[in-house]
């Protein structure tokens, strides 16, 4: 990472910290916002925000590795989720995840060399009576087809 | 692009799914003193709608009684059973009623702040929530004096989850909003005495929050008077799985799983899975069953299987579920949910001896005793449940092994 | 100790704080309870394992540890209470009403036996490769508990590569059952806060930030992690081959230091009650060993005490009459090299108010490969240090580039407790039969005052000793010269003594009240930092820090277990063994004048004292790369 980068990426950091308050119940807030910026939160952010919440960066690194929606190495711009419990195996996840993988070319749990999609699990998302479903970041997608799964795949950025 | 997602609610009954205009409710329980509040909320024998069934009124009680400098109001909002979709069409429909339960919930109790933590999975809500609690401040439904009352100050602030379904414990829960790992907490002490930060904190289900207004309106006798005698009230429950109409239904206590199958058109049904990954399967000699907390107590995930379905491989499915979403500090769960799931496993290549799967259920018993929260406790219900109803379909279908 | 609430832990695993009442004879003071059909009484809040154990119910545990707040996760401890549709686990259940409790129902112990299977079918490793062989709390559960095979099975591929990047520690998690207590102990007990719990679900294990080699992230080697594993998951680097290779190599002069902690806890590798000095038999056991000369680190203790002290009259010295504004004060302590990695890592900005005297073990490195080789005629290129210490952090600070002062590696090997205590069964030596026997000369004699420094406050008490005297010309006033304030295991310990009728050359500190503060576990040196930070220190001038808790008597390579209780039984025996000595004062050793006659000759930080006895230190700072 260059100095200029990380300048700015603390800076951020500080920000963050300075809205959420200097304190460790703004740790989930401030990860959960540097995440959905950059796609990851870097070992360098980690340790910035482990320094100004006075905690040790391993527990840091702990928090975000029990949550799935955190991650300390770097994911697509897009996170495409796709649940994989029961309702939605019953409704045919099976058959999306693999029309998912042979448009992509990758597997579950990678992302596309172009950094552009990463294709992960999810367990139940509340669509269960709508599926098989899947959340592309904060968006949901329901009644999901082959053929729908991929479109919709196109119109992201 | 936009979420393409509906309601689908299929079945609206008297409290939930009724008509209700915002700030009724609060003003009904800002008229009356605190006590008859909780008398209120006691006589209408509301139970909470989150799993657990315990009384609302006992535990706000417990932290209103408290002298503790701070106390707080969670709405659990993290919903992650699967088969479980009510909550969050209460929070897109009627967030009225959810905030209105809220800050019914902190004049009795005392709180000054309430918190929701929505699940991660559910951010698209994010934006109107937020809206709707900024129209609320405007109309004087929060902030300071509220409507008018002297020292009732009062808001709310919505905080994220970040994917675990553990958080939905509610001491998990606590302990994400303070940003640590969703990791239960060793009880006692309960939340209402060392909860959030380490005040006294009510946690309560959305839909335990949002049957409070109503009451408030018409009454604790009124709500007595839906449902049973020990299930009162009505009860919204998450449809999914083989029926034609899947979708939220609300229905009041003490309807029985046959009912359930007729309106919601379901056909050739083998099997029911009442309670989410947690909960058990009921088989259908056991159809005339009632939902309610003196029979089957459930949180309203209702998953429906017909004849063509496979109950090893949703028995798998869940065990699954459980390996990945364990918080994984106990023993019993951590390490027991991974053998039953081999023990499900080696049924399906046909490599188990019975001796072998009795000795799983009988793990399976000790974690429900032995394990640290409900997650554990519960997870081997199915398990157990699943293997004892089905065990003709599953052991002896193909002889003995599948292929 | 660590029983104070930490706002960095998450509250669950804080400690249930009941409000106890200060009278426990009072009404509602103690609560009639049941055990096993027994009533008995106990304090309002006592926890169900405390009331089984103060009526000799035992209840076995693994996650629980007396130095550490709760956890709760091992669920070993589980008991059933009536009225509860689920078993509670005893290590953390208040009791706050009359309940009752059964230990040994065939549910619990059902339970039980579950959960020492699931345990032993993710756990690879095996027993008799293991140092933890027959001190070990999971063997010794699969033994109370009868198991005879793998319920559930036994895994058969490690899942885990062996870290063994640190100089001091070596992780094995195929063997780690994830009680958390080194988590603890690094994050609560020792706030380095180098180990948490990683990914969830049954993926979750101990790692560090990023799962990186233990030597990449920020250890400071204080093994208090080991000496709190329940098994053989952490373990110290043991050099005992090597050492043996160099005994067995008829060409190297093998020479041995023991320091008093080891001497005064290696008895209990033999099985003897906590509290008892092996001093004597050890020397007799070393040299049967092999070793071609046992001397004593007191010797390097007093030598330390002249040079620290000497440094800190100069410092004294300089800030009053000379008024130089750059000379730091207070003084720290540097022989805990535990705590100078800390101070390197967190503190990085005031590795100016270290001393910079060695500790006596490369003081005694350096002395060895140069005066000692001078004296016996030996060439110190073959000369070999090794040095028995209580201490893990001696490892990595004997590998130290800069520690080789004598033109060689001044320690070659720095030895623990338990891995002498092996040497000496691997050479069939009972110790506690040995007969007793002197240091060799030239060190052979060394002052109470280098022994106590095996206890917290120990060196503060030796320094003031000869500090006092050195200024005042009398004793201190104390007692049997036991400088009292020192003593105990109180976290931080503050006290003062008056300089009065100084003698001529330190009249500069007539009537000054000499402040120090003795603090021990890194925990308690963040807030001696803080309180530094804040320049509440000003009027201190001499801090004792120690990174164990106890001080070096609880080092990380002290036999385990370890507790409070022990400590103190292992602090009794090092105070009495210094009443008992003729020779108290650093100052007073004859062999150390004798060096400065004949070596050192031109006194303490002099420019050769410097150049073998002192050291610098780095600026490390916090951030991993
Ligand atoms: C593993 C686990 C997950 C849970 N998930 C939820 C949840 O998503 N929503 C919820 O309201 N309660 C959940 N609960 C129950 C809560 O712990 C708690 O009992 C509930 O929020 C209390 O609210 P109530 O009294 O209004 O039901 C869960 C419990 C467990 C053990
Ligand atoms: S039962 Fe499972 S989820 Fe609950 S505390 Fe134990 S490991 Fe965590
Ligand atoms: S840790 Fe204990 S049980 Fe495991 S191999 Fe070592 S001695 Fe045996
Ligand atoms: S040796 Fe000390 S600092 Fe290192 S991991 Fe263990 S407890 Fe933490
Ligand atoms: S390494 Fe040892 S102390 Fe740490 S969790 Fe594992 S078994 Fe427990
Ligand atoms: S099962 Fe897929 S959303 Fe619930
Ligand atoms: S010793 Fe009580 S849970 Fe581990």
């Amino acid at each position: 990472m260059l100095v200029y980068e990380k300048n700015a990426l603390s800076e951020e950091i500080e920000l963050l910290v300075e809205k959420y308050g200097v304190d460790r119940s703004s740790l989930l807030q401030i990860l959960q916002d540097v995440q959905r910026k950059h796609n990851h939160i870097s070992d360098f952010a980690q340790q910035e925000i482990a320094r100004l919440l006075s905690i040790h960066p391993v527990e840091v690194n702990s928090v975000i590795s029990f949550y799935s929606f955190l991650h300390s190495q770097p994911q697509g711009r897009n996170s495409i989720k796709l649940c994989q419990t029961i309702s939605c195996d019953m409704a045919g996840k099976q058959k999306i995840e693999d029309a998912l993988t042979r448009e992509l070319g990758i597997s579950f749990g990678e992302t596309t060399k172009d950094k552009k999609y990463t294709l992960e699990h999810t367990n139940c998302m509340g669509m269960c009576d709508q599926g098989p479903a899947m959340l592309i970041n904060d968006k949901v997608f329901t009644r999901l087809d082959p053929e729908k799964a991929v479109n919709i795949l196109k119109e992201v950025e | 692009m936009e979420n393409n997602l509906d309601n689908n609610k299929k079945r609206t009954g008297p409290v939930l799914f009724s008509k209700y205009t915002r700030g009724e409710g609060i003003k009904k329980a800002l008229a009356m003193p605190r006590e008859d509040v909780l008398f209120e909320l006691k006589s209408s024998g509301l139970k909470g709608r989150g799993g657990a069934g315990f009384p609302t009124s006992t535990k706000w009680m417990l932290v209103a009684a408290s002298t503790a400098s701070k106390k707080f109001i969670v709405c659990n909002a993290d919903e992650g059973e699967p088969g479980t979709f009510k909550d969050r069409v209460l929070l897109m429909e009627y967030p009225e009623l959810v905030f209105d339960g809220m800050v019914i919930a902190g004049y009795t109790i005392g709180a000054k702040t309430g918190i929701v933590y929505l699940r991660g999975e559910y951010e698209y809500l994010l934006l109107q929530l937020e809206e709707y609690l900024m129209k609320m401040r405007d109309d004087n439904l929060l902030g300071k004096n509220i409507l008018s009352k002297e020292g009732f100050d009062f808001d709310i602030s919505i905080r994220l989850g970040s994917g675990a379904y553990v958080c939905g414990e509610e001491t998990a829960l606590i302990e994400s909003l303070e940003g640590h790992r969703g990791e239960p907490r060793n009880r006692p002490p309960y939340p209402v005495n060392t909860g959030y930060l380490g005040f006294p904190t009510v946690v309560n289900n959305v839909e335990t929050l949002a049957s409070v207004p109503h009451i408030m309106q018409k009454g604790g006798d009124w709500f007595r008077l839906i449902g049973t005698d020990k299930s009162t009230g009505s009860k919204l429950l998450s449809i999914s799985g083989d029926c034609e109409k899947p979708g939220v239904y609300e229905i009041p206590w003490g309807t029985t799983i046959t009912e359930l199958l007729q309106f919601v058109g379901a056909q050739n049904t083998k099997a029911v899975q009442v309670g989410g990954a947690s909960g058990i399967c009921i088989p259908k000699r056991n159809f005339d069953r009632h939902l309610a907390y003196e029979d089957i107590a459930t949180g309203g995930s209702i998953i429906i299987f017909n004849e063509s379905r496979d109950m090893l491989h949703v028995l798998q499915n869940f065990m699954e579920f459980f390996v990945e979403e364990s918080c994984g500090q106990c023993t019993p769960c951590r390490i027991g949910n991974t053998k039953l799931l081999e023990g499900v496993k080696m049924i399906r290549s046909g490599e188990f001896t019975f001796s072998y799967i009795n000795a799983l259920k009988d793990l399976g018993k000790s974690m429900q005793v032995a394990s640290k929260c409900g997650l554990g406790q519960s997870s081997p219900n199915a398990f157990i449940s699943i293997l004892e109803n089905f065990k003709d379909e599953i052991f002896f279908h193909n002889g003995y092994g599948r292929k | 100790m660590a029983k104070e609430n930490n706002p960095r832990i998450p509250v669950s695993q804080q400690p249930f704080q009941v409000q106890k009442p200060e009278d426990t004879t009072a009404i509602g003071g103690t609560i009639s309870i049941e055990v096993n059909e027994k009533k008995v009484s106990v304090p309002f809040g006592t926890t169900i394992l405390e009331a089984c154990k103060e009526n000799q119910i035992h209840v076995p545990t693994l996650c629980h540890h007396p130095d550490l707040c709760v956890a709760g996760v091992c669920r070993i401890c589980v008991v059933e209470v009536d009225g509860m549709r689920t078993l509670q686990t005893a290590c953390t259940f208040p009791i706050t009403s009359p309940i009752k409790i059964h230990t040994s129902t065939p549910m619990v112990r059902k339970a039980r036996r579950h959960i020492i299977d699931l345990l032993l079918s993710e756990h690879y490793g095996e027993c008799y490769s293991c140092f933890r062989n027959e001190n070990c709390e999971l063997q010794t559960l699969a033994k109370e508990y009868g198991v005879d095979s793998y319920t559930f099975g036994h895994i058969t591929t490690p899942k885990f590569d062996v870290d063994r990047s640190s100089a001091s520690v070596v992780r094995d998690m195929n063997k780690c059952i994830l009680c958390k207590r080194c988590v603890r102990t690094c994050i609560d007990l020792q706030e380095v806060g180098c180990l948490e719990a990683l990914d969830r679900g049954h993926e979750t294990h101990v790692g560090t930030f990023l799962d990186k080699p233990l030597a990449e992230v920020i250890c400071i080697n204080c093994g208090q992690c080991i000496n709190r594993c329940p098994t053989g998951a952490l373990r110290a680097n043991d050099p005992s081959d090597q050492i043996w290779n160099a005994i067995d190599d008829p060409k190297k002069h093998v020479v041995i230091q023991t320091a008093p902690s080891p001497r005064a806890a290696i008895g209990e590798e033999f099985g003897i009650e906590p509290g008892h000095s092996f001093t004597g038999e050890l020397n007799s056991a070393l040299k049967r060993i092999g070793f071609d000369k046992v001397f004593d680190t007191n010797y390097t203790a007093d030598l330390t005490i002249i040079e620290e002290g000497t440094e800190l009259l100069n410092r004294l010295k300089k800030a009053l009459v000379d008024k130089d504004e750059s000379v730091k004060i207070p003084q720290f302590t540097s022989c805990s090299p535990g705590w100078i990695k800390f101070i390197e890592h967190f503190y990085p900005e005031y590795l100016d108010y270290l001393s910079t005297a060695k500790s006596p073990q490369q003081m005694f490195g350096a002395i060895t490969k140069t005066f000692y080789a001078q004296e016996a005629k030996i060439n110190p290129a073959d000369i070999v240090t090794v040095a028995l210490m209580p201490c893990s952090a001696k490892k990595f600070e004997c590998n130290r580039p800069e520690m080789d002062s004598s033109g060689f590696k001044d320690v070659d090997y720095g030895l623990t407790t338990r891995e002498m205590a092996k040497m000496i069964k691997e050479a069939g030596i009972f110790l506690p039969e040995m007969p007793k026997s002197h240091f060799d000369d030239p060190f052979g004699d060394a002052s109470g005052a280098g022994l106590i420094f095996g206890a917290t406050g120990g060196v503060m008490e030796a320094a003031l000793r000869t500090v006092y005297e050195l200024v005042t010309g009398r004793e201190v006033p104390f007692k049997n010269l036991n400088i009292t304030p020192c003593r105990g295991f109180e976290g931080i310990k503050q006290a003062s003594v008056k300089l009065e009728n100084c003698v001529d050359a330190y009249k500069f500190l007539e009537g000054v009240e000499v402040k120090f503060i003795v603090a021990h576990g890194t925990a308690n040196a963040t807030k001696v930092m803080e309180m530094l930070k804040k320049g509440e220190l000003n009027d201190v001038h001499f801090v004792e820090i120690m990174a164990c808790p106890g001080g070096c008597l609880g080092g990380g390579g002290q036999p385990i277990p370890t507790s409070e209780e022990i400590r103190t039984k292992r602090a009794q025996a090092i105070y009495a063994e210094d009443e008992s000595l003729e020779l108290r004062k650093s100052h007073e050793n004859p062999h150390v004048k004798l060096l400065y006659e004949k070596f050192l000759t031109e006194g303490p930080c002099s420019e050769k004292s410097h150049h073998l006895l002192h050291t610098h230190y780095t600026k490390r700072g916090k951030f991993i790369s």
